[in-house]
């Protein structure tokens, strides 16, 4: 069900969280909030879920005015960081809670209970308590939890922020897949670029209260709005006062005409790439490349070289706003 | 005792599958120290009050406390106790609920004055009681020599009980929880009663039988105040004190025998209430 947000505004105090968002969630898709801690992303999903009321604007969920429902009424499905679960009751009867609420029939919640259970592979654990499961399963079961209710909307807090990488990449893999199976709209906010990129439909970027840019993970990759979308997004250096992507650019070795001299000031390799530092004047170049590539231009550490944007490369203009945060 | 059993359920069970009868010399040591320091202080004395009514023999035991002066005062303080302990878990509850959750001015000069009653010597709470509620009363209020001196004297003494007990794991409750269960579509009394109220139950239950074992118990707060009229407001201690005075120590002894069955009984049953209540949550 579609999420429609018109210039939503929210103030802590002189924080300014939200200033001015509009925003359109289509339906049964999965959409990331993207951005650094403390940009506002968080406020906008609690705003969305009612568990933070904005202070201006409206928003609407299928069609329906939710400004001023109470969370209660709002029916959407919330996964926290931290997991909430309800420490005193067993896995089932934390994914049971929402339906136990609804007054659903026992012979109906017991069938909905397992079926959910086994979506999230949690069925030999049901009499367990949230205590006795580790990070990942807990993270699971509150996902259960939240979908039992068949919710409109299922809104995702930082859902894997909480646990080791490789876990989380797990997990990652497995939302992916359980939102091609159950197909409700879905909303997850995350700091991690790469969980974004890899898990979403559409990526909202959020910064400083705002949204930089709304799109798909290829186009803000390759067509990102500005500078400070291109440097969240992916690896960045500079060059000629212009971001560039690393692997956009090429070494010479001799004098293109339309190139930028300089000299190799360090080389690095990491597995299958070669970073190299080319130093242009004042500024610091990085230049990826394979090592095959290296190999053959067969230069060192104090070369001299040219550098160059390889042809359709994309470039934004620096505004020197933002330090390079890469990777 | 019976706050042992916040921390529930798996390590409760976790604790009862080691296998016992394999200590090192450190937690042998440690053992032994704590059950000589155990029995000096408590189960010798408590072998001598039973032994002491025992003296008496069965029908010196029996008379004494089927002695009709005894058993209204037992009936009072027991009865006393439990009315004022369940007050204490609304109003202690209650109380937790406002110093955690809200903030207003002098909520830290609350927080200090909570303590009061435990840091007041009874025979001083006894003094302000009389002087604001005996027959001088500034308010005009006179309940001296009544049972609601007692119920008043047994209020004020057991209110820290489960105020304090409930207090830390209130504030240790993840208001994402209750924001989770919102969520869920729960109203708010209903995310209190399913959510919060279960974190609390044994916080809860554990005052709660602090509360009643010290109202048992409770003589210098209310000595005052109640008048001591036998059949009336005479409680147990000062019943178990005038039989001292008398030089009955064998009857004495036996009403102390009873206090203890009473407490111990209660004690046992929090126990086993706080045991159900982690389980089935």
């Amino acid at each position: 069900m579609s999420i429609e947000i018109n210039g939503v505004g929210k103030q802590f105090g002189d924080f300014v969280a939200l200033d001015d968002v509009s925003l359109h969630i289509p339906t049964g898709q999965l959409t990331a909030l993207l951005g650094p801690s403390g940009g506002g992303k968080s406020t906008l999903l609690r705003i969305i879920a009612g568990l933070e009321h904005a202070d201006r604007g409206r928003v609407q969920i299928e069609g329906l005015d939710a400004t001023h429902l109470p969370a209660q009424k709002r029916n959407v499905g919330f996964v926290f960081q931290h997991y909430a679960a309800f420490k005193h009751l067993t896995v089932y009867r934390n994914v049971a809670f929402g339906l136990e609420i609804r007054k659903v029939p026992k012979q109906q919640m017991r069938t909905r209970v397992n079926e959910l259970l086994e979506l999230v592979h949690l069925s030999q654990f049901a009499d367990r308590l949230p205590s006795q499961l580790s990070g990942g399963q807990r993270q699971r079961m509150a996902l259960a939890r939240a979908l039992a209710v068949e919710p409109n909307v299922l809104l995702l807090d930082e859902p894997f922020g909480a646990l080791d990488a490789k876990v989380r990449k797990e997990l990652r893999d497995w939302l992916r897949r359980l939102h091609d199976e159950v197909h409700v709209t879905t909303v997850f906010v995350t700091h991690d670029q790469e969980e974004a990129l890899e898990v979403a439909d559409e990526i909202v970027i959020i910064n400083e209260g705002r949204i930089e840019q709304i799109g798909t993970p290829d186009q803000l990759y390759d067509e990102p709005a500005n500078d400070f979308v291109m440097r969240f997004i992916g690896p960045v250096t500079e060059l000629g006062g212009r971001l560039v992507r690393p692997h956009d650019l090429e070494l010479v070795v001799t004098d293109p005409g339309d190139g930028h001299y300089g000299t190799v000031r360090r080389v690095v390799r990491v597995g299958y790439e070669v970073r190299v530092e080319i130093q242009a004047g004042a500024e610091t170049v990085l230049v990826t490349a394979s090592r095959s590539q290296f190999q053959d231009l067969g230069i060192a550490e104090g070369s001299p070289v040219w550098v160059r944007p390889q042809r359709g490369a994309m470039s934004v203009a620096s505004s020197q706003k933002i330090p390079v945060a890469a990777g | 005792m019976a706050t042992v059993a916040l921390g529930t359920g798996p390590t409760a069970r976790l604790r009862r599958s080691v296998r016992p009868g394999h200590l090192t010399t450190a937690s042998g040591v440690g053992l032994g120290v704590a059950m000589i320091w155990f029995s000096l202080l408590v189960l010798i004395p408590l072998s001598a009050v039973v032994v002491t009514a025992a003296g008496g023999g069965w029908t010196g035991f029996w008379s004494s406390v089927t002695n009709e002066q005894t058993a209204a005062a037992i009936r009072l303080t027991v009865g006393m106790a439990a009315v004022v302990t369940l007050i204490n878990v609304v109003m202690g509850t209650l109380i937790a609920w406002v110093l955690v959750r809200d903030e207003f001015f002098g909520k830290r000069a609350l927080e200090v004055l909570i303590d009061i009653p435990f840091a007041l010597p009874t025979i001083v709470a006894g003094l302000v009681l009389l002087s604001l509620y005996g027959s001088d009363s500034p308010f005009g209020i006179d309940v001296a020599n009544t049972r609601s001196a007692v119920f008043l004297a047994f209020l004020f003494v057991t209110l820290p009980f489960i105020v304090r007990m409930v207090q830390p794991v209130l504030a240790e409750i993840d208001p994402e929880v209750e924001q989770a269960a919102a969520s869920l579509g729960a109203s708010r009394f209903t995310t209190f009663r399913r959510v919060i109220l279960p974190s609390l139950a044994p916080a809860i239950t554990a005052g709660a039988a602090l509360s009643f074992a010290r109202g048992v118990s409770e003589y210098g707060s209310l000595v005052l105040l109640s008048g001591n009229l036998p059949f009336r407001t005479e409680v147990t201690s000062v019943r178990i004190l005038s039989s001292v005075e008398n030089n009955n120590l064998a009857g004495a002894a036996s009403v102390a025998t009873i206090l203890l069955v009473i407490s111990v009984a209660v004690m046992i049953a929090v126990e086993v209430l706080q045991r159900r209540m982690s389980r089935r949550g």
